[in-house]
């Protein structure tokens, strides 16, 4: 059954990811101004893109934990999905900056002096070599390297799952579950000691 | 007799009240849950009748007030204020009430009372939100005596000349327009006179971040984020941030009752 979905699933080009996540903000936009976002519009973009970056960083820090865990092989779709995750980080920051703080001479105060969005901000400036070098060339130009730098991921998914969980007021459950989550998945990698994830079919 | 003063410094701009879909739409009421929607969707569980306030401590008449018993007693009138939330997001709202002030009379302040206690309702089968941890339920929230008994210091029980909506605090609601939000506690069944400080909810979960007397003001920053401006509700998408002001417009009516208190040690 794995076998089937993993062949059909590899009929699905990867550019259908970027195609939807590129489309997505412009989409959020038309609802805002539609008066589909609620009375809050601005904050309602910003959470959403905030919230589908991580879900997509998360996507992408699972393809290889489905593959190890029940032989799904989504690794194709892996490149597209981190790229898609850089550009909606990208827009949720933009929407952050120009329609929701506004005052540009503040922001350089803000990202130094408040810790979440210090972390979110350095989550958002390592992603940039990631993104740059989300090419073909640059895979074959770095070899080994390309796959040293790009386990930066774990870390860019930590500081993601942590920004949101400090920006929560009070307690509360859902950005527990991301951070737990993106811990969850990293955990899956280590394979300690006689006890791995692993369950490699015969 | 405020109806002038109601609108404080912010009277000179003229207010323009938010719509009634804005005013019950975007809430933070956490017993219903701590999406802005969450109440609107929730809150029609919940039964506001009967109701009562239980009023005890220091005063002269302790007991069960039935919320009938106390709407037959009192003037409700029409105040217009501004709604500053320490989310750094703000609303007009034409509140229909009376001063909290006639209520406390009624049940007779005693001399020794310096403090007044308030509590929301604590019943999860209703309020959906009190499964969680969110915060230490029952919501309690807390104002000096003064503050208490200054005339801009409302029970709201309306909106729009309508009863209050359930997800902005039906059936009896404080409002305390210098304040921040969410000291102006819903849905209450409790107030206590008291001698001592009374601890508040949001005080209790982040105290760093938000102290008993939370009082609008643009020079004191939460630590998450700046309190110098604010998005009003209402302006759309691409709507330019605007200037808080100090005591969120009423300085002019309430500065005196902190006279020689520093506000960044008394946030």
């Amino acid at each position: 059954m794995i076998d089937t979905l993993n062949k059909n699933v590899r009929k699905l080009p990867a550019w259908v990811i970027c195609l939807i996540g590129g489309l997505y903000p412009f989409w959020l936009l038309w609802l805002a101004l539609s008066g589909d976002l609620g009375v809050d519009p601005a904050k309602a973009m910003e959470h959403l893109l905030g919230e589908r970056a991580l879900q997509m960083l998360i996507a992408g820090l699972a393809i290889t934990p489905l593959r190890n865990a029940f032989g799904i092989n989504l690794i194709k779709f892996r490149r597209a999905i981190g790229v898609t995750a850089f550009y909606l980080v990208f827009s949720h920051l933009l929407v952050w900056l120009v329609l929701d703080v506004q005052l540009f001479d503040q922001i350089w105060a803000d990202i130094l002096k408040r810790p979440y969005i210090t972390i979110g901000m350095a989550a958002f400036v390592i992603m940039i070599p990631l993104a740059v070098t989300s090419n073909n060339w640059s895979v074959r130009k770095l070899g080994r390297t390309w796959r040293k730098l790009h386990k930066l991921t774990y870390v860019i998914c930590l500081l993601g799952g942590l920004h949101f969980v400090m920006l929560a007021k009070g307690f509360q459950w859902e950005p527990v579950l991301y951070l737990g989550t993106v811990i969850v998945l990293l955990l899956m990698r280590l394979k300690l000691a006689g006890f791995t994830f692993a369950w490699k079919r015969a | 007799g405020l109806a002038t003063m109601a609108g404080g410094k912010a009277q000179a701009s003229a207010l323009e009240p938010n719509s009634w879909e804005e005013i019950t739409t975007y809430n933070n009421f956490y017993e219903f849950g701590t999406g802005k929607d969450d109440p609107a969707k929730n809150a029609h569980r919940l039964t506001t009748s009967p109701w009562s306030i239980t009023i005890d401590g220091l005063v002269d008449r302790p007991g069960d007030y039935a919320f009938d018993e106390i709407m037959a007693a009192m003037t409700v009138e029409e105040r217009i204020y501004r709604f500053r939330c320490v989310e750094a997001w703000s609303m007009v709202v034409p509140w229909n009430g009376f001063e909290l002030k006639d209520l406390l009379d009624l049940a007779g302040v005693q001399d020794g009372a310096k403090y007044v206690a308030f509590e929301t309702l604590y019943r999860p089968e209703e309020m959906v939100g009190q499964k969680f941890g969110t915060l230490d339920w029952p919501y309690v929230e807390g104002l000096r005596l003064d503050e208490a008994m200054h005339p801009l210091t409302l029970m709201a029980s309306g909106i729009y000349g309508k009863p209050m909506p359930k997800q902005n605090g039906a059936p009896l609601r404080l409002v305390v327009p210098w304040k921040y939000g969410f000291k102006s506690i819903k849905s209450i069944v409790k107030i206590t006179l008291t001698d001592k400080e009374p601890p508040t909810s949001w005080n209790k979960a982040n105290g760093r971040e938000y102290g008993f007397y939370s009082n609008v003001n643009p020079e004191v920053d939460h630590p998450r984020w700046s309190q110098a401006t604010e998005r009003q509700i209402g302006g759309g998408i691409f709507a330019k941030r605007i200037p808080t002001l100090m005591f969120n417009g009423y300085e002019e009516e309430v500065a005196g009752l902190y006279d020689g208190m520093d506000l960044k040690e008394f946030y």
